[in-house]
């Protein structure tokens, strides 16, 4: 999960990972040294692969270090460094990797490069946000240092991996910024690295000190990198912005190539001001509010009936044309639907559709179990612009049950994260998730299996638990989504999180470039954007 | 006057150290964990939160936290924020363009506010004064997001007069346009004092006294009235000057100015601790120094006060 | 002409050491018994004391009672499909975002909105008087603590204040506890430029007549000093009522302003801001109503500070 970040009604809604093929010439040919600028903002941490969890630094890794894998543009998995990742078990991968390649600081990319990297990122006194992508392999321990014994190197091309348990979907993590290799330049000196990172990947630092703080950073094709995502321009310039809104003012006047975010205040206009420049397509971003289990009238048979009225209440076709103008989907499921194996008509999923007579029915039928008081209300970090929505989303529940229902605002993300991770709230609460690589499995497990990292309102299903676990263990892909989607018809029933709508990733590009896609992660597949010479 | 500075030079050395512990603690008092918040929406690994909060000393009591960053500082280690980037390093490139900024919208402030409010005073209750009256109103009734936006979309977008964002280097031409939107809720003030100030000064035994030794009205108003009619808005100015470092978190995030208001709202939202009291403690000097000057300015302004007795 | 006859008297007056005692002990207690009453009498010759008043006491009974003004209810019943609409019937102001009748709003955030504005201007009011006049009138070490107290104060910057005080204090986040927010931080300007005025003020010759004779150094500040330092400080204040209920809508804007079941003006006017190209009229009647108000004060600011100097009154 990778998290975007807050501010004054702010920026980007759009993570970071690898980038598409498309069939665009080299970086070294002529014609093609532009610079092409982008919106960013400023790291939240070092720049390390598995330190980096937020969009704005997962900008620039993504850009710069080349994984095992990337994904394209519709989120399938493409070799990048590996020549081959096989498995007969799903659970001991073998994985070989392609001969030749190099860090910009000339050193070989090995086996070593990424066993060593990964390692560091798991070891526990390395306090490493991104760690927990490594807790399914053998010797992983979130409670003291311990070696990652599933991790051995045959040769130096060839390395396996042996997890803890099966998991079809391992293959498709690889691409994500936690399994990037590192250079011997690291662990000499891990700050340092911090600061100007060496990797391996389509751009390269521009010079010592191109990360400009809370400014800027510079990036330059890198002539020796040779996968798949061979730069068409002459480098990225990622302009750290404080506002979505003066990121598109920017764009308006050809100050800023490509956008990745359009703000509230020009949604409604975008389209026009932009023409066929501007972009709109679904993300694999899923938004939702969480009802914690302990919620009082919120659990057992009372709790379910007063899930699904909730649910009911919410006229999300209004609220995604009118408050977000168009540019989120109603959501039809727990997932979405960039994501392979998304259906929009799961059973049970009617649930979602507003439907303001069931909804006072079961309401009515609730309040026969135990009558209902108090307030409903939906906490929110005020820091994020979600104050519209939520408002919006508390106005449909007051008006189609006639209970009182609110927005409970928290003045930072920090303390509504607090909050929850304490479970000391006590209202329901906003909830996103973006997934980190595409597959199903990443948009449950990690919030609704039993006693799962991120399940934030303690949710606990064996059924569900059991479909997921029969999903790991699928030796296809097919196979795995079936029960995949087999476990959200029982989510459909408990509504543990009321599903809202689906990300979409809005922006648009100046006159300057061509050739501008967007990802299946909402990032714009850079390399192949191509621009006039100046 | 030497000892009267050198007395208040001294005074810096108490406000240091109280300003440092009142704002570490309102930072310390913020509720939120930001260790939890590092995490995202994600669910936050325990031990590793523990590392983290150890390494930024979050697991110590209050009094031993400000005590290890007051110690650093004196060893001209400010900290570093969560990014690892030295605090020094955060303060050295911010400060330079936010005082940029500030003195910019200062300059346009006493010229316009000065200027009109004198006017508006010698006039007083001509058409002029009342003109003076409700345009400063209309500005100083809407929140300075608005007028940014306002400006922003149709000075820079519409007619293309100024770049709409400011870029990395913040030249002076770009800053022109943040510099007029701070600018005008502060004029607006100064109008009104200067009016009040220049009203009551005219009707000064001094001033009549000028008038019936037969001095032309331009040497009245420039020698006697104005200059006496200042010593009110010289210390709005200066109340200013400090306002504008820190509070042009709205203007300096909508058109992305690098500086001091913008990353210490970002460092508020994130509970950066040494961030946050770096700055403050920077900006609580500036302010002192400034506060000087204007005292001694008064001295300069008015003749009858006089320190260092 | 004949008033700079007599002030011209006055003037010379003091030079004249052995009249000084009678002169200016009648004078003294003179001014004292009729400065106030003379100002009131003053005040209602003045046409724009009456519309100013007017105006004020119109808003005062709108934010006591808006059910008077109308019978819309503010936040029940907003549709999503009246959203940003124009005006219907009933509704003479049209919609807001979250299609909310704007006229019903502006008439509930009145109390709100103005209650802001009045609370932080009575606690700034008192705090920088109270700072300000001592510091500036017994300078020295006096002044020194109070000032750097004021420094501190106020260098911290009113949104830290504002998450903080808000986060403490967010199970009873009202009123009184964002106008604390914003005033408990916003006092030492107006303890700043009263102490520069009384700096000014002191060294006049009538305060020096009245050490001369012995009045007390508490009364000469009382009586003397204050009255005749007030003028820019009921400027300040006026107009920080503005900026007070101006800053409510910017914390809104920044996500720590007053929960959105409060009606607001500053909550409306944050709110209708993403929509200012398409929509302005969510935006603009809020702030015409904040207009309104501040000038409503600001007349009777003006008319008062007029009426409390005797120079200028002695000119009509």
């Amino acid at each position: 999960m990778k998290i975007s970040r807050i501010g004054v009604g702010l920026v980007a809604l759009a993570a970071a990972t690898s980038l598409v093929l498309s069939g665009c010439a080299g970086g070294a040919s002529g014609g093609n040294s532009a610079i092409v600028s982008t919106n960013g903002s400023e790291p939240q941490n070092p720049l390390i692969p598995t330190n980096t969890n937020e969009t704005g630094g997962g900008k620039i890794v993504d850009s710069i270090f080349a994984g095992l894998v990337y994904y394209d543009a519709a989120g399938a998995p493409v070799n990048e460094v590996a020549e081959s990742i096989t498995t007969e078990d799903n659970q001991t991968y073998t994985i070989k990797i392609k001969s030749g390649w190099k860090f910009t600081n000339g050193e070989d990319v090995t086996a070593d490069s990424f066993v060593n990297a990964w390692k560091y990122g798991a070891l526990l006194s390395n306090a490493q946000l991104n760690s927990y992508f490594f807790d399914v392999i053998e010797g992983f321990s979130y409670d003291e240092d311990t070696e990652l014994t599933g991790l051995t190197v045959v040769d130096p091309t060839t390395f396996t991996v042996k997890l803890s348990s099966p998991q079809s979907d391992f293959p498709l993590r690889l691409g994500y910024t936690a399994f990037f290799p590192l250079p011997q330049a690291f662990f000499d000196d891990p700050e340092a690295f911090g600061e100007n990172p060496i990797g391996n990947g389509p751009y390269k630092l521009a010079a010592e000190g191109a990360w400009q703080h809370d400014v800027a950073i510079d990036l330059v094709a890198n002539g020796d990198y040779n996968g798949g995502r061979k730069p068409a321009n002459g480098g990225l310039k990622i302009v750290f912005y404080a506002t979505e809104d003066a990121a598109y003012a920017d764009l308006l006047s050809d100050n800023l190539d490509i956008l990745d975010g359009i703000p509230s205040s020009a949604l409604a206009s975008y389209k026009t001001d932009l023409g066929d420049r501007a972009v709109d397509q679904a993300a694999a971003i899923f938004q939702s509010f969480t009802i914690p289990e302990t919620l009082e009238h919120f659990s057992g048979e009372e709790g379910d009936l007063r899930r699904q009225a909730i649910s009911m209440a919410i006229n999300r076709t209004e609220i995604t044309d009118v408050i977000f103008e168009g540019t989120r989907e109603p959501a039809r499921d727990f997932t979405s639907p960039v994501i392979d194996g998304w259906s929009a008509d799961l059973p049970g999923s009617e649930v979602l559709d507003f439907n303001a007579d069931e909804a006072k029915k079961l309401w009515a039928e609730a309040d026969a179990i135990a009558p209902w008081t108090g307030s409903f209300q939906i906490a929110y970090n005020a820091d994020g612009g979600h104050q519209p929505w939520v408002d919006a989303v508390a106005n449909n529940i007051k008006n189609t049950l006639g209970i009182d229902a609110a927005g409970a605002p928290y003045a930072t993300f920090a303390e509504l994260r607090t909050a929850v991770t304490d479970r000391t709230i006590t209202t329901a609460f906003r909830t996103g998730w973006q997934a980190d690589y595409p597959a199903l499995a990443n948009f449950l497990g990690p919030i609704y299996q039993t006693d799962a990292g991120s399940n934030d309102g303690d949710y606990s299903n064996a059924e569900f638990d059991a479909l997921l676990q029969k999903g790991n263990e699928a030796t296809s892909l097919a196979d795995a989504n079936k029960a995949y989607q087999d476990a959200q018809v029982i989510l459909f029933k408990e509504l543990p999180a009321v599903p809202l709508w689906y990300g979409a990733v809005s922006g648009g590009y100046s006159t300057l470039v061509q050739n501008v896609q967007f990802g299946w992660n909402s990032v714009p597949l850079y390399y192949q954007v191509t621009k006039a010479a100046n | 006057m030497l000892g009267y500075t050198i007395r208040r030079v001294l005074q810096a050395v108490p406000v240091f150290f109280g300003t440092t512990l009142l704002i570490y603690f309102m930072v310390f008092a913020m509720p939120g964990d930001p260790i939890v918040a590092l995490f995202g929406d994600r669910g936050v690994n325990e031990a590793v939160a523990e590392q983290l909060r150890a390494r930024y000393h979050l697991d110590q009591p209050f009094f031993i936290q400000y005590f290890i960053y007051i110690g650093g500082v004196f060893q001209g280690d400010f900290g570093t924020s969560f990014s690892g980037q030295p605090v020094s390093e955060i303060l050295a490139s911010t400060f330079p363009v936010t005082i940029r900024l500030a003195l910019l919208a200062l300059l346009i402030e006493m010229v316009i506010g000065i200027g009109v409010g004198l006017i508006a005073g010698l006039r007083k209750g001509k058409i002029f004064d009342a003109t003076a009256l409700v345009v400063s109103l209309i500005f100083i009734s809407l929140p300075i997001f608005v007028i940014a936006f306002v400006a922003q979309f149709t000075i820079a977008l519409k007619l293309g007069w100024a770049r709409a964002t400011v870029s990395g280097g913040a030249p002076w031409e770009e800053l022109i346009l943040p510099a007029v939107v701070l600018a005008t809720i502060s004029v607006a003030y100064i109008i009104r004092l200067t009016r009040a100030s220049v009203i009551e000064t005219s009707q000064t035994d001094f001033v009549r006294t000028a008038y019936s030794k037969g001095l032309s009205r331009p040497r009245v108003v420039r020698v006697h009235i104005l200059r006496n009619s200042l010593i009110p808005v010289v210390t709005f100015l200066a109340v200013d000057f400090g306002v504008l470092l820190v509070g042009a978190t709205v203007t300096e995030g909508i058109f992305n100015v690098p500086g001091v208001g913008r990353t210490l709202y970002q460092a508020i939202i994130r509970g950066e601790g040494p961030t946050v009291v770096s700055f403050v403690t920077v900006m609580v000097l500036i302010y002192l120094v400034v506060n000087l000057i204007v005292d001694l300015l008064y001295a300069a302004l008015d003749p009858r006060i006089r320190y260092g007795k | 002409m004949a008033n700079k006859r007599k002030s011209a008297n006055h003037y010379v007056a003091p030079f004249d050491e052995k009249s000084v005692d009678v002169i200016d002990a009648v004078r003294v207690d003179d001014k004292v018994s009729n400065l106030w009453l003379d100002a009131w009498r003053d005040m209602r010759r003045r046409p724009m004391f009456y519309i100013s008043g007017v105006l004020i006491l119109l808003v005062t009974l709108v934010a006591l009672f808006p059910t008077l003004f109308t019978q819309v209810p503010p936040d029940l019943d907003c549709q999503l499909s009246n959203s940003n609409g124009p005006p219907a019937p009933g509704h003479i102001l049209g919609y807001t975002k979250q299609g909310c009748d704007i006229f019903s709003r502006i008439v509930h955030g009145t109390s709100t909105s103005l209650s802001v504005g009045v609370i932080v201007v009575v606690m700034t009011t008192i705090l920088g008087i109270f700072f300000g006049a001592i510091a500036g009138f017994y300078g020295r070490w006096v002044d020194a603590v109070l000032s750097r107290v004021g420094d501190i104060f106020f260098s911290i910057p009113y949104i830290l204040a504002a998450v903080v005080v808000m986060s403490v204090f967010s199970a009873y986040r009202n009123v009184f506890i964002i106008s604390l927010a914003i005033g408990i931080f916003a006092w030492p300007s107006t303890a700043r430029v009263l102490r520069a005025e009384i700096l000014r003020v002191k060294n006049s010759d009538f305060v020096m007549a009245a050490t001369a004779i012995g009045v007390s150094r508490f009364r000469i500040l009382m009586r003397h000093v204050m009255p005749n330092s007030l003028a820019p400080v009921i400027v300040v204040t006026t107009m920080s009522l503005a900026a007070a209920i101006v800053a409510e809508a910017t914390l809104s804007f920044l996500g720590v302003g007053l929960p959105t079941t409060f009606m607001s003006w500053g909550n409306d006017i944050s709110q209708a801001q993403s929509d200012l190209r398409t929509a302005p009229q969510a935006l603009i009647y809020p702030s015409i109503a904040l207009s309104i108000t501040v000038l409503a004060f600001i007349m009777m600011g003006e008319v008062i500070r007029d009426a409390l100097d005797p120079k200028e009154r002695a000119t009509r």
